[in-house]
């Protein structure tokens, strides 16, 4: 993205093959994985266009088997989690403005940050090939969703589609880890001098969190991986309960992972609007401390309420209400991130522009993802809800408004930093509207689906189901329409060539990358800033 | 048809009726188009899931509410023309410890209720009747162990195959098409009879009302999950485990119940949904006698459950 201009009197331009294949440089890398993330989830989207389109009415419209729209469903949920938030948020904005804020001129281990890229591809590919091999006798492809759960991913899956599947998702969790081992060695030793922990930008904060949580949780979704692997190829039992294994134990393992993993893809969300809302008031941050820690406590209680996804497993009573009781916990450290940013607004001088309008719309479409999540905690409700449209509704709220709102924030915010060219207002701003009615006519009417009964991952339904189907898919053509329109002004952007300054947003930016040109030179930060 | 009545205004008229209507539509079971709520409850469990539901939406309402109101005044009030100078202010203790203990007593205040209907739905009391029901790609199969002589049988959507739900041409079958071809069959093979395609079984669960129903669920092979929205409960269907449930109708609510497999279970998950007949106890006691049918002639299909010829 960065253009040739980017090259400046720091060594010579590399060719395009060793710049765009071999690189070093985080920007580099951090472009590369925005461009993978924007072509994942284009895919990902596809696939789940297709299935609101299947969901339009009642009946078989567009898939002929039914196993290929669980397919879909499955290659959606990893696509979108694993090869667009993830790569997108993490990847692309981490690599790219987590050295500048900190005034490190790279990545603190550069060439692991390269493999951590190429690994992506490698397991983009595997993913995509699972779906044109066979998955079991019903047809191609994974169709056991993204929890992956025994026995329908082991006996349930002969084919080699889910090996595919496993090879592919170990390669992302390594580069994943990589990703956080990189982060955590630059943000804690590679901080410009002056730059206390408690200087540090919010959105470092943020995927240092992330960071950690990716090391944590990462090893045991790769372990269980290995085990539904060997459970499939050398016959061990791990979950197999006819060998005295047990289906739920993998649960267990793959939500342990599963929950940490929703707030990594949340915080560096929570880091990107944190800047805007700062940046768009004129203001600096309300509480910062409060804010950085309620990060850390987030990824803290996160690791001990993931049994909450599986409140209809059959656990003790007292379990559930100890999982209860933790997850409401977490309602608290993200009240104080909701409240705060209100309060930065307060006493500011706000301006609507874009960025901040994803994220005015980010803080609140996250309170109603947030409150349903409440709701859900209460184990007795989630009985009624569990697997049902309900949850679909709440997790797009977190992910598809939440994470994605921020990954539009963060994108409309740094695009002229990273690209140095403007993007055009209208266009850019018929992209939010379209998006925002769309995603919410989308999933609005899910939360009724699912109180009326409606189970997910289904590719037909009963009569009495049909009106709100309607609408949710009607919300998704306006959504396809939305990403259309997202395609055309970044096109637009890069042909007409608007250029941008240092810090076209003026005063209130004031994170250390609005010192440097737009686009930034190919090496930053060889002499050290100094932080007052 | 594919989507074409989407752009219809149709829908728009029952939005608007079913938003005036947030109560559930009386005496109807299963669910109802246009509804935004639970299904009507008919099982002490269910109602208190409904209450616990009522308070915690408003709760959830309120605060969304709340914070709307206050981010639009904000903006509002904030906005660049009307405070062209920002403050300074990063720091207010006061605040930061209100905003972080108000949640924290709403919280207390909503688990203590949450707790309480979490225990009234788990701590499973002395049963009247202990059924199995086991789940298999793609069915469930139903079992008495209090009673030697009902067979345990197997229940099997009423539908056709799926690869004849397209024509020839490969234009897809509506609801309606394949309703007609249900129907068209003769009266020993399963049909519909009016009830709802896709929610309708072969040999539905009989059990009585107003008695304590424990319900032990397993599986044969891949996770399933037995759920009846109706009655609160849903418990998942696990090779190796049994799980249990329990639900106790409410009395004078004799009918047909309707739920649909809750955990992705391969092809056909969208196809093995549970249908539950509620009888009265002397109805029931002459469905035990039949061997597990109403037939007088003690007749049953080929997979031992009945026909229930009389269902409404």
């Amino acid at each position: 993205m960065a253009g040739a201009t980017g090259y400046g009197a720091h060594g010579d331009a590399p060719s395009f093959f060793k710049r765009w294949f071999a690189s070093c440089n985080h920007k580099d890398i951090g472009t590369l994985y925005l461009i993978f993330g924007i072509l994942s989830g284009l895919i990902g989207g596809y696939l789940s266009f297709m299935m609101r389109l299947e969901l339009g009415e009642p009946g078989f419209q567009y898939f002929a088997n039914p196993h290929t729209f669980n397919m879909y469903v499955s290659m959606h949920g990893l696509l979108m989690i694993f090869f667009l938030v993830m790569p997108s948020l993490i990847g692309g904005f981490g690599n790219w403005f987590v050295p500048l804020m900190i005034g490190a001129p790279d990545m603190a281990f550069p060439r692991m940050n390269n493999f951590s890229f190429w690994l992506l591809p490698t397991a983009l590919f595997f993913l995509l090939l699972s779906m044109f091999v066979p998955g079991n006798p019903s047809g191609d492809g994974f169709a056991g969703s993204w929890v992956m759960y025994p026995p329908l991913s082991t006996s349930g899956h002969s084919g080699p589609a889910f090996d595919f599947v496993i090879i592919g998702l170990l390669a992302a969790g390594f580069s994943s880890i990589f990703g956080a081992i990189n982060f955590i060695t630059t943000i804690l030793n590679m901080r410009a001098p002056g730059m206390t922990m408690h200087k540090m930008p919010l959105f470092a904060w943020g995927v240092l969190v992330t960071a950690f949580l990716l090391l944590l949780a990462l090893p045991v979704l790769a372990a269980a991986l290995f085990m539904l692997m060997t459970d499939r190829s050398i016959g061990t039992g791990f979950f197999d309960a006819a060998k005295g294994g047990d289906p739920v134990m993998f649960q267990h393992l793959f939500w342990f992972f599963g929950h940490p993993e929703v707030y990594i893809m949340i915080l560096p969300a929570f880091g990107i609007v944190s800047h805007i809302i700062s940046t768009f008031s004129r203001k600096p941050i309300f509480g910062y401390l409060g804010m950085a820690y309620a990060m850390v406590s987030i990824g803290v209680v996160g690791f001990v309420v993931w049994a909450h996804h599986m409140f209809t497993v059959g656990m003790d009573v007292d379990l559930k209400a100890y999982f209860l009781g933790a997850t409401l916990v977490i309602a608290v450290p993200t009240g104080i991130k909701i409240f705060s940013w209100l309060a930065t607004m307060w006493g500011g001088s706000i301006r609507f522009s874009l960025p901040m309008q994803w994220a005015l719309a980010f803080i609140f479409l996250f309170v109603v993802g947030g409150v349903t999540g409440v709701y859900l905690a209460n184990a007795g409700l989630d009985t009624a809800v569990h697997d049902t449209y309900f949850v679909v509704a709440h997790f797009h709220y977190v992910l598809s408004m939440g994470a994605v709102f921020g990954l539009f924030a963060g994108f409309t915010y740094w695009f002229g930093k990273m690209s140095g060219y403007l993007y055009n207002k209208w266009l850019a701003g018929l992209h939010f509207w379209l998006f925002f009615i769309g995603v919410n006519l989308v999933f609005f009417p899910q939360h009724f689906l699912g109180m009326q009964g409606m189970p997910r991952r289904y590719v037909d339904y009963p009569e009495a189901y049909t009106l709100w189907n309607q609408v949710s898919t009607f919300g998704a053509m306006i959504t396809m329409l939305g990403v259309l329109v997202f395609l055309i002004w970044v096109i637009e952007a890069f042909i007409v060539k608007r250029k941008a300054g240092d810090n076209y947003w003026g005063e209130g930016a004031n994170t250390l990358e609005w010192t440097l040109p737009s686009p930034p030179r190919y090496h930053e930060f060889n002499t050290l800033p100094r932080i007052k | 048809m594919r989507f074409s009545s989407v752009l219809k205004f149709g829908g728009l008229t029952a939005l608007t009726a079913s938003l005036s209507t947030l109560a559930y539509a009386e005496g109807v079971n299963g669910p109802v188009d246009g509804e935004i709520g639970f299904q009507r409850a008919v099982t002490p469990v269910m109602e208190s899931i409904v209450d616990l539901n009522v308070w915690l939406v408003w709760l959830m309402g309120a605060i969304c509410v709340f914070v709307l109101v206050l981010m639009v005044y904000i903006m509002f009030r904030f906005r660049e023309k009307a405070n062209p100078v920002p403050s300074k202010t990063s720091h207010n203790t006061t605040i930061e410890i209100i905003w972080t203990l108000v949640p924290v007593l709403i919280l207390l205040v909503m688990a203590v209720p949450s707790i309480k209907l979490l225990y009234a739905q788990d701590v499973i009391p002395e049963a009247d009747l202990t059924i199995k029901a086991t789940g298999n790609t793609w069915n469930w199969e139903y079992s008495y162990p209090d009673y030697e002589n009902v067979d345990s049988f197997v229940s099997n959507i009423v539908d056709i195959e799926i690869d004849e739900k397209r024509t020839a041409d490969g234009e897809a079958l509506s609801h309606q098409e394949i309703i007609n071809i249900i129907d068209a069959r003769p009266a020993d093979e399963p049909r519909l009879d009016g009830r709802p395609y896709l929610l309708a079984t072969d040999a539905p669960l009989v059990v009585p009302v107003n008695k304590t129903v424990v319900v032990q669920v397993t599986s044969n092979n891949n996770l399933h999950a037995f759920a009846v929205p109706q009655f609160g409960i849903k418990i998942d269907a696990i090779p190796g485990r049994i799980n249990q449930t329990y639900f106790k109708v409410n009395a004078g609510e004799e009918g047909t119940y309707y739920g649909q497999c809750s955990e992705l279970c391969g092809i056909k998950h969208a196809f093995m949904p549970i249908e539950v007949q509620v009888v009265s106890q002397v109805e029931f006691d002459r469905w035990i006698a039949n061997g597990g049918s109403f037939d007088t002639d003690f007749s049953q299909n080929e997979t031992g459950g009945s026909q229930t010829a009389g269902m409404k």
